[in-house]
């Protein structure tokens, strides 16, 4: 997993103590309430987890259309576990950890489950780089599941783009009760996926 | 749905920040203690002249060791909480406790004659040791596991055994200063089992309610 921490997005070359630091701070500011530090965090986390999830998938010999999904997982435990996170610790493994965690987690939950020749996804594979579209999207799956107060807030905030006082305002609900349906679902969405499991 | 979809729900969730770690503890172990001290009052209590006894050097050792292996289990908790921390050294501190209890054993050997020593093992409250250790230690058991909840335990079962260590020692700790039998004969047999067993409980019970 090492390699996939030494390049940033654009490409240019960044070592891999630099990118941890900076990750650091990003989650430093975020956890002292800078929202839009903390949004920054998780995009530049996204392409290294979903190379990681890759390479992970693949070397099981498991077809990496379910990355999306392992990114996807691995985003909501990041950031449901991220008081786990020590301030004054190095940030690097703590993600490594989580990441690490969260693949054998989806191995473990696909071994027994379904099985799909990777000789179908070699262009897939191939393909790399940015968001593949998802075969099976397993969050907006269980977000169907979702009970409906939490499913509207979700999915007003994620996909309409709305923010806590919009979503607020438009559902005649208070800003502290969108706060708590969101965070809720969000929680809910990580059960789903555990229950899942066989 | 989108990754960055869920990118943007997840920040506009950061403004609701967990508890920190050393809140959840605090937050986790102050019930916790209180029912195993209120339990403890209740049904078991001080022995007699308690702090008369702290210049018995047996019944000194048996305390000092049960809040020393609190003190390490505490610490290997809080690192098997956080993930990416490596708990290997302090997994191999809480080691400290049975070599030092080794000693105990080889100096009460060599104090006590031989024809005492089945005497000193058994003791006078043998079953009552096994039972009140784990007791004492269920409500300390659960509320770890629920401050391990709230972090990120990697492997589920090692931090589950490890809640059942620190709970065991609360128990003991406890116990210890109930019981009248300080021989490390003693403590070496039927305290290890009493706490052998909540950390095997504990094991069980991480692997069903750590995972995340």
């Amino acid at each position: 997993m090492r390699a996939a921490w030494s390049e940033s997005k654009d490409g240019t070359f960044v070592s891999g103590g630099e990118q941890e630091k900076q990750w650091a701070l990003l989650m430093r500011a975020g956890n002292a309430g800078d929202g839009e530090s903390y949004r920054r965090l998780l995009k530049q986390v996204t392409p290294v987890l979903r190379a990681a999830a890759r390479r992970g998938l693949a070397s099981a010999g498991m077809a990496d259309t379910d990355a999306e999904d392992v990114v996807q997982e691995t985003l909501l435990a990041i950031h449901l576990k991220r008081q786990s996170w020590d301030e004054e610790a190095p940030f690097g493994p703590w993600l490594r950890a989580i990441a690490r965690h969260k693949m054998i987690d989806a191995l473990r939950r696909r071994g027994r489950g379904v099985s799909v020749s990777i000789d179908a996804f070699t262009e897939v594979l191939a393909d790399g780089g940015g968001e593949p579209d998802m075969l099976v999207d397993d969050v907006g799956r269980h977000l169907d599941d979702l009970p409906p107060g939490q499913r509207t807030i979700v999915r007003a905030i994620a996909v309409d783009g709305a923010s806590i006082g919009e979503a607020a305002a438009r559902f005649s609900m208070t800003n502290g009760a969108v706060r708590v349906a969101l965070h809720r679902g969000l929680a809910a969405l990580a059960r789903k996926f555990r229950e899942e499991q066989p | 749905m989108k990754t960055d979809d869920l990118i943007r729900a997840l920040a506009a969730d950061s403004a609701t920040r967990p508890m920190s770690l050393p809140r959840a503890f605090l937050a986790a172990m102050i019930p916790g203690a209180a029912i195993a001290f209120g339990l403890y009052l209740a049904v078991l209590g001080p022995r007699p002249h308690l702090l008369g006894l702290l210049a018995e050097p047996r019944f000194l050792f048996k305390v000092c060791l049960t809040l020393l292996l609190f003190s390490l289990s505490e610490r290997l908790v809080m690192r098997l909480a956080k993930p990416g921390t490596d708990s290997h050294s302090a997994a191999l501190m809480v080691l400290i406790v049975p070599l030092l209890l080794v000693a105990g054993i080889a100096a009460e050997l060599l104090l006590v004659p031989v024809d005492l020593w089945g005497q000193r093992l058994i003791g006078t409250n043998a079953l009552h040791c096994l039972k009140s250790i784990p007791s004492l230690g269920l409500a300390p058991l659960a509320a770890i596991l629920w401050f391990l909840r709230q972090g990120a335990p990697e492997n589920p079962g090692r931090a589950g055994a490890a809640a059942g260590l620190l709970a065991g020692a609360m128990g003991a700790a406890l116990y210890a200063t109930h019981c009248p039998d300080d021989s490390p004969l003693f403590v070496a047999v039927w305290y290890t089992l009493a706490i052998a067993f909540l950390s095997a409980l504990g094991a069980v019970m991480g692997r069903r309610l750590l995972r995340w």
